[in-house]
């Protein structure tokens, strides 16, 4: 179902006749700048659609938007100072890979503290089970003295190992 | 009166689940046979009900009964026969109520082919099924009745949104539903366990083949619904962590997780609690998700504060049933016996470190996708996650489980021997290595990235191979030994490489499509060329066209590649009238697994036109890979131990839904 409905708001935003993402005339013409615009773009959100960047979307502010970056870079903005002006503007809802600050510290750090968090209740989880030593399969516990002795003698008592 | 009938057909469905909800888990606790006898009759009866209303709503469809509110908005008279059907679950009430009928219907076929169940758990998962079917009946029935009449019937329906009207899109909804709504049965099955607080590996073997089934329509319900947007929505792309994909993707991962923690519990009676905890965490995702799509809360949270009336009630549903399972789970889980000990390196402990990869990965998915709502909600700030974070943060996570998977099948139950499996791993590293230098020697250049993933994709294919070959002795026998062997070979095991080797087809053709793929944007005019890849693309000329309830701008091209003519793309657009909207139709020509795709933009005076052209390399590979998964899937649900291992198994051979 995914990007009906945010096709739908987009196209129906602009009712009659869509413009279609990147148009041929906004392609620059040193092809260079040209990618570099074009990577920008991913990384930026059409901010009346739905999760579209403005390189796929169709709206007419994502079109501004794409020409606004190259204007940028063809006064010799870098990439970062693009990306810092449309921040200024529009905040960091532009931004489709949010900064790490600390409204967004848990987003970043949680999938990685999650995997660590996780792997290491396992391996405690292993360890315990090893320690205590019922585990058929994990560490073996040696036998002790009094083991042992049993077996021997189990062993010295069956007639079958008497030769 | 049709209407009507749908309407109160519905309302004794709600009726009946509510008698299936308390009287047969009432009889378990007392033992009463005629009590727990009642759950099946009535699941059955229930769907037939829910059938009727469902068969009540597509025939008003079918006849174009604008008098009904919801034909009025969706339907047209003019729209052709396949899309009058397929409407009926374009729109959020008749999608809810292809919900229900999916979840009557698994009910329905735990009733028929659960009779080798322990009586008890029957029917306590069947009273549980029957609990979630009431919330939703209620649902429909308070919210969102499809059934609604307009007091002054208007002449012409409003059509269904152009972009729906199309095949891909469906089949998408139905093949998403019977994954999302299929791992309804192994929750009520994990639920039920809590409420007994018993569980066995006999409980694990039942649950199995239902959640396989449900992973298999999901798989292919994500990858139609992928398909459908790469070559409906006119850009080229088939993946945009958009939230609604995301919505779905999180059960996937949770599934996937779930149905190989459940290998673990049917083997070796180990991970019992951590795989109850999973069913329930699988379904309360994709109720989760229903929640997502359908409450309107992904457009804004606003919209969603300034109507709540359907949102909330979903939000309840989710609470109640989430909220109340982890409670449970929280109270009797700790009465469910731990068995099975293994060794950290062992087939086991692959699994377990399967499970970590996959559940980190769907918390991931899940922080991305909720973080956003929650901040603004809360604070009011709004930040946008898109598909750079969740490359950056999902990808890391996945590569690990792809490079350990041909591992595990490798590795013995209780202690494995890593040395050992990397060293019949060999042959799948070099060949890996043969890959990557290949794809460097081919490209030259590029980024570092691409032939690493093709790297990963290309030993995930040959490990699963080897998987299969090791097996079976081959080179080792005689080859007819080794044929005899590949018969003999236990389905499941079969089906777990045939995924698994899937899987790394799927990565193969998303890396090649990430990072090898071409790319013209340009306005053409007739009789102009461009050229991608080798390929030759002439633009003819532009025709208007008609179709049934729509008009389009055709444009011809045709391809030529080494100056042979190979066929001719059509790209178009189409503007229906009734809804005043236009679709973009992508013109797509296969190169073996290799795509060119056209698609157009807006049409100058001049009779030029503006044109995207791909090429994108092995990008059928995506799907074809997915398929393949599901294939396994099929094939390790034909295993002889699922069907068999119950004493009347020779008389109802199929435990699974119908294939």
């Amino acid at each position: 179902m995914r990007a009906v409905i945010l096709t739908l708001a987009c196209l129906l935003a602009l009712h009659a006749t869509p413009s279609r993402a990147v148009q041929p005339d906004e392609i620059l013409p040193d092809a260079r700048l040209e990618e570099r615009a074009r990577n920008l773009s991913r990384e930026l959100r059409c901010m009346v659609c739905q999760n579209q960047s403005i390189d796929d979307s169709d709206a007419p502010l994502a079109r501004d938007l794409r020409l606004l970056v190259r204007e940028r870079l063809k006064a010799g903005d870098s990439d970062k100072q693009v990306l810092d002006f449309l921040t200024s503007r529009y905040g960091d809802f532009v931004l489709l890979n949010p900064p790490m600050n600390a409204k967004t510290f848990l987003l970043w750090v949680l999938p990685a503290g999650l995997l660590v968090a996780g792997g290491l209740g396992l391996i405690l989880a292993m360890r315990r089970r090893g320690a205590d030593g019922t585990g058929e399969g994990t560490a073996v516990t040696p036998l002790s003295a009094e083991e042992r002795k049993k077996i021997e003698r189990l062993l010295e008592s069956d007639p079958r190992l008497q030769g | 009166m049709i209407a009507e009938v749908g309407h109160y057909a519905l309302v004794l469905a709600l009726a009946l689940a509510l008698i299936q909800a308390t009287l047969p888990i009432a009889g378990a606790r007392l033992n009463d046979r005629v009590l727990m006898g009642l759950a099946e009759p009535v699941a059955v009866v229930q769907f037939l009900f829910v059938a009727a209303a469902f068969a009540a709503l597509t025939t008003l469809y079918v006849t174009s009964d604008f008098s009904v509110l919801n034909v009025y908005e969706n339907s047209h008279s003019a729209k052709p026969l396949l899309y009058k059907i397929t409407g009926v679950w374009g729109n959020h009430e008749g999608s809810m109520l292809l919900w229900v009928l999916i979840l009557a219907l698994f009910g329905a076929l735990v009733a028929l082919f659960g009779s080798n169940l322990p009586p008890t758990l029957r029917a306590n998962v069947l009273g549980v099924q029957a609990w979630i079917a009431a919330a939703f009946f209620l649902f429909i029935l308070a919210t969102s009745n499809p059934f609604t009449r307009i007091a002054r019937p208007p002449f012409e329906g409003r059509d269904l949104n152009p972009v729906l009207q199309d095949i891909g899109l469906a089949v998408h909804p139905p093949l998403l539903y019977l994954g999302y709504v299929g791992f309804s049965i192994s929750f009520s099955f994990a639920v039920a366990a809590l409420i007994e607080g018993r569980i066995d590996a006999a409980w694990a073997r039942w649950v199995r083949p239902w959640t396989l089934a449900a992973w298999c329509f999901l798989t292919l319900g994500i990858s139609m619904g992928s398909y459908w947007a790469y070559y409906e929505l006119g850009w080229g792309g088939w993946w945009f962590w958009d939230p609604v994909e995301n919505a779905s993707l999180m059960p996937w991962l949770a599934g996937t997780a779930l149905l190989h923690s459940a290998v673990v519990m049917e083997k070796r009676n180990a991970l019992k609690v951590w795989t109850i905890l999973l069913a329930i965490l699988t379904f309360s995702l994709s109720l989760l998700g229903t929640f997502l799509v359908r409450s309107g809360v992904l457009t804004s949270v606003h919209t969603f504060a300034s109507d709540p009336t359907r949102g909330i009630f979903i939000l309840m549903i989710l609470t109640f049933f989430i909220g109340g399972s982890l409670a449970l789970y929280a109270w009797r889980a700790s009465a469910l016996k731990q068995g099975g000990l293994f060794a950290p390196i062992s087939r086991e402990g692959a699994l377990v470190l399967n499970n970590l990869l996959l559940t980190t990965a769907c918390a991931t998915v899940f922080v991305g996708t909720l973080y956003p709502l929650a901040l603004e909600s809360l604070t009011g700030d709004k930040i946008s996650v898109g598909a750079p974070f969740f490359n950056a943060t999902f990808g890391p996570l996945f590569l690990p489980l792809m490079i350990a998977m041909p591992f595990g099948p490798l590795l013995a139950w209780k202690r494995g021997d890593l040395y050992a499996a990397a060293q019949r791993l060999t042959a799948a590293f070099v060949i890996a290595l043969l890959a990557m230098g290949v794809t460097v020697a081919i490209v030259q250049g590029g980024p570092v990235l691409a032939p690493f993933l093709i790297g990963v994709a290309v030993f995930a294919m040959a490990g699963a191979l080897i998987d299969i070959f090791e097996r079976v002795a081959l080179f080792r026998q005689r080859l007819g030994t080794s044929m005899r062997r590949l018969v003999g070979l236990p389905r499941s095991a079969l089906g777990t490489a045939i995924a698994h080797f899937g899987l790394g087809v799927c990565l193969l053709g998303i890396a090649s499509e990430a990072y090898y793929g071409a790319e013209r944007i340009l306005t053409m005019k007739p009789g102009q060329s461009v050229e991608v890849r080798g390929y030759d693309l002439t633009f003819d000329n532009l025709i208007s066209r008609a179709g049934p309830n729509y008009s389009e701008l055709v444009a011809k091209f045709t391809v030529k590649s080494a100056g042979e003519t190979i066929g001719v793309l059509e790209p178009s657009k189409r503007t229906f009238t009734a809804r005043k909207s236009s679709t973009t139709e992508a013109a797509l020509m296969s190169r073996g697994f290799s795509q060119i795709y056209l698609s157009l933009g807006d049409a100058g005076d001049d009779g030029s036109i503006a044109v995207r052209l791909y090429h994108k390399p092995l990008v059928l590979l995506i799907w074809i890979g997915t398929l393949v998964m599901v294939a396994g899937g099929v094939f390790s649900l034909s295993d002889r131990r699922l069907r068999v291992g119950a004493p009347r198994a020779a008389r109802k051979p199929k435990l699974q839904p119908a294939e």
